[in-house]
């Protein structure tokens, strides 16, 4: 079966430094896998050349086996290629509504249509509206998204992510500065995600990961450690001693 | 008069009766006070050139200093045209409108590229090239003479520009109008609302699948034509064109009146024009030194405590009155 | 032949002069421009004040040249520290348009300004007689002038140059301009920084301004005709570095020299459209870090 996503020999140096070390990934369809690593490891580094923010120095990077590595991030998305970032990267002063439809109508490939104005376009606001119903976010459609309280936030990222039907979703620390009370809503929705789509979670959060991921990859100074299975991953001896010292639990 | 995140996939576009407010007021000159239509017909021309600026300041979040080019383009091209070619006034803006559309275009293609500080330089060095060539090549611009008595025929061949000015003031408000519909509907659009996410957030916007460079250029390319529509309607106008239709100071003194009207309003592309203008018109003759200091000033005030300028302040006063009243 | 090295010569001489000058200006901007990253388009308003008072303090208080020389920057120095804490440090975050809209107004304000106290016409602070007249060097002569502007330039580039490598300060200055939020994080008083950061690139603005009053003519508008320049040389040659505008307003200086000498029809237009060229090619300018 071909990979929703795919990697060969990724490497990326700035210079002398070397942040990604060919790193070989395989994500099939419908994974639930998780990207674990202390600091500094190159996660974010390796998010950000499978979506097209950063050219990788060498290696290749397939979508459902299609050769991507040239293409700009516009051009992944098309294909099915989704994230959320890490930090809440918003519309901050348009509506909830809006920061979703964005996305949709991207993906309706009505986005650029100039001459009926947005709201005709009964579909695109169905359509969002449903998604955010489904997050539970319905009632807060019409706000402000930058009125938003912080979770909520979070879950407007993961919804423009789900906006656009994605085949291979990536989730860059979902629960980041969550406050713990809000957080277990984030943990449900990711529960909840569709069977089709592809996820691979960046966290730092042991108890996210555990509970959500099906196999484990552990990156530490760019290169893959291990990978498999959680059990697998929390006997290993070496990431143990990766670990050592560092504090995990709750980010 | 709404604010920014009123426009979207959830807010109804259709035309409220205020916003034939403007045109009321042009009907009410060009009935009852036939006297004034000259500065209206130049109040227009200003209008459409803050709209233009508007576009892309405003909903394209692309800080500009160099749109003066553009109206000047037009402006020299109307010009040339009627006195090398034709007169005919209409094949003259399509002329004018196509070349300031297509310089858009292209200096659009290159500077788009850019960000921040380098984009605001390079907008600098289009309109101070322009400039330079209009000063410099006197056989076709002129020179620093302008071009005078440029010969501008009748409109269709049956509307002759006559000397109380209400041809062009009827001209020029056909043309604004489907200018400023042109952007209303612009604005509204999907289009639009895509414009209002680059500005918000162009990694977000890349992320979810948008051609930002290419939105982005689009939207420029719209308002440098409508610059241009607005410079070529100065000239045929006034039948003259000299180099105070280019240079930085000029795009600084519409980026004046747009902030002062409120960006991103629409509207304030009006308020701010007419304000300003008028203002200009009695103040300056009275006291022109201190005219250029009370702008400076105003502008400085706005920036620091009423950064939507005067559709702003009447849009808190309203917020206010309707919360007072529950 | 001849002919045409002696104008080389002179071309490179003057060149020199109008580079080193700009530069003395347009390195507040730079380092100002890295440090805070705010757009300041009225630096030129700190160039012409200072030529202006010393204008004035020549012909009204009498004094001599180089004292007021010396005051004319300390007061511009001085009133930009008060402008930056009470009008400039309340838009830090603002974002791009409000800092070119203020800016923009102080411009006008600054125009309107000298317009009123001085008139629409140049105006230059009379030359000592120790710098008036010719010098000779080698088979020239070159006005003494501006002999005396390229060897003050020099001391005072150096100078800077010094402190910027050597002293505490400097060393605050490149850790903020290469990371503001670390550097505030290892406890650098960012604000005051910034304070006396400015204050010192609008008294070298002043001190440039004042002292190139005879090649760049003192007028109401300097603020609106000079900023191209001043913006080309910090943009082509990197925003927050010392070196890079330098290389910058050599550039500038003498190339404008150069083709208003030899191509005088087209004006800056090859200068204009080298910026363009340069900044497409390399948008942090020569020297700049790439973002």
């Amino acid at each position: 079966m071909t990979p929703a996503l795919e990697t060969r020999a990724l490497c990326k140096s700035f210079g002398a430094l070397t942040v990604a070390e060919r790193i070989d990934f395989v994500l099939p369809p419908g994974a639930r896998h998780a990207l674990i690593g202390p600091n500094g490891a190159g996660k974010t580094t390796f998010i950000n050349m499978l979506t097209g923010r950063l050219k990788p120095s060498s290696g290749r990077i397939l979508l459902g086996g299609e050769d991507v590595t040239a293409l700009a991030p516009d051009a992944r998305v098309k294909r099915g290629l989704g994230r959320t970032f890490q930090i809440n990267t918003l519309f901050r002063e348009l509506s909830v509504l809006d920061n979703v439809a964005l996305g949709v109508a991207e993906r309706r490939g009505v986005a650029g249509r100039l001459w009926r104005p947005a709201s005709a376009y009964r579909e695109v606001r169905e359509e969002s509206l449903e998604l955010l119903a489904s997050l539970g976010l319905a009632g807060d459609a019409a706000l402000r998204t930058a009125d938003l309280p912080y979770g909520k936030q979070r879950l407007v990222e993961i919804a423009i992510a789900l906006g656009l039907r994605p085949k291979v979703l990536l989730l860059d620390e979902p629960a980041a500065g969550v406050p713990s009370v809000e957080s277990e809503r984030i943990f449900e929705v990711l529960d909840r995600l569709p069977r089709e789509i592809a996820i691979l979670i960046i966290e730092h959060d042991m108890d996210l990961v555990f509970r959500f991921a099906r196999r484990i990859t552990v990156l530490v100074q760019g290169e893959v450690l291990c990978e498999g299975t959680p059990a697998e991953i929390a006997a290993d001896r070496r990431v143990h001693e990766v670990y050592l010292g560092e504090r995990h639990g709750h980010a | 008069m709404a604010a920014a995140s009123a426009i979207g996939y959830a807010s109804s576009a259709r035309l409220r009766p205020i916003e034939l407010l403007p045109w009321a007021l042009a009907l009410a000159v060009f009935f009852f006070a036939p006297t004034y239509q000259p500065l209206a017909a130049y109040v227009l021309i200003i209008i459409l050139f803050a709209l233009s600026l508007d576009l892309i300041v405003g909903y394209g979040g692309i800080v500009t200093l160099g749109h003066s080019a553009y109206f000047g383009l037009g402006a020299y091209v109307a010009g040339v045209f009627a006195v090398r070619v034709t007169g005919d006034p209409l094949i003259g803006l399509a002329v004018a409108a196509a070349g300031a559309g297509l310089f858009g275009l292209v200096t659009g293609a290159v500077i788009l590229r850019t960000h921040g500080l380098a984009l605001l330089m390079l907008t600098l060095a289009i309109t101070s090239i322009v400039l330079e060539v209009a000063n410099k090549w006197t056989t076709v611009t002129g020179g620093a003479d302008g071009l005078h008595s440029v010969p501008i025929q009748p409109i269709l061949g049956y509307f002759r520009f006559d000397m109380f000015g209400r041809t062009a003031f009827v001209y020029c408000l056909i043309v604004v109008a489907l200018c400023w519909w042109l952007v209303r509907t612009i604005v509204y659009s999907p289009f639009g609302v895509s414009l209002a996410g680059t500005r918000e957030n162009d990694v977000r916007m890349a992320a979810v699948g948008a051609p930002v460079y290419r939105r982005r250029l689009l939207a420029y390319t719209i308002s440098c034509t409508l610059a241009g529509i607005a410079g070529a309607l100065l000239t045929q106008t006034t039948q003259f064109v000299g180099l105070s239709v280019l240079g930085f100071e000029l795009s600084g003194e519409l980026l004046v009146m747009l902030v002062l009207g409120g960006v991103r309003r629409i509207y304030g592309a009006f308020v701010g024009p007419v304000v300003f203008l008028v203002a200009k018109d009695y103040l300056a003759k009275q006291f022109p030194e201190y005219w250029y200091l009370g702008i400076g000033i105003l502008l400085i005030v706005i920036v620091m405590f009423a950064r939507g300028g005067i559709l702003g302040i009447l849009d808190g006063v309203l917020d206010r009155l309707r919360r007072g009243r529950r | 032949m001849d002919a045409f090295l002696a104008s080389l010569v002179s071309i490179g001489f003057h060149g020199l002069a109008y580079g080193m000058i700009l530069y003395v200006i347009s390195v507040g901007l730079s380092v100002t421009m890295g440090l805070m990253g705010f757009v300041n388009l009225a630096h030129g308003v700190f160039a012409m004040a200072g030529g202006y008072l010393m204008y004035s303090l020549m012909t009204r208080l009498g004094l001599p040249w180089l004292p007021a020389l010396a005051l004319a920057c300390l007061l511009v120095a001085a009133g930009s520290m008060a402008l930056e804490r009470l009008l400039y440090a309340r838009l830090y975050a603002a974002g791009e348009l409000p800092q070119v809209l203020f800016t923009i107004g102080l411009i006008f304000v600054a125009v309107a300004v000298a317009r009123i106290a001085y008139g629409p016409l140049p105006l230059a602070a009379p030359l000592p007689d120790f710098l008036s007249g010719q010098v000779e060097l080698g088979s020239r002569s070159f006005p003494t002038y501006r002999v005396g502007v390229i060897v003050a330039a020099g001391i005072i580039i150096a100078a800077l140059w010094f402190g910027l490598e050597r002293t505490r300060w400097g060393a605050m200055v490149r850790a903020a301009v290469d990371n503001r939020a670390m550097a505030q994080s290892v406890g650098i008083d960012t604000g005051r920084l910034f304070t006396t950061t400015f204050a010192l690139g609008s008294g070298l603005a002043a001190l440039g301004g004042a002292l190139g009053a005879d090649l760049i003519a003192m007028t109401p508008t300097y603020p609106f005709e000079q900023l191209v320049y001043f913006l080309i040389v910090v943009a082509i040659g990197g925003l927050g570095t010392l070196r890079g505008p330098f290389l910058g307003a050599l550039l500038i200086g003498i190339g404008d020299t150069a083709c208003k000498y030899w191509v005088p029809q087209f004006g800056a237009f090859f200068i204009y459209a080298a910026t363009m060229a340069l900044l497409l090619w390399r948008p942090q300018g020569l020297l700049g870090r790439a973002q």
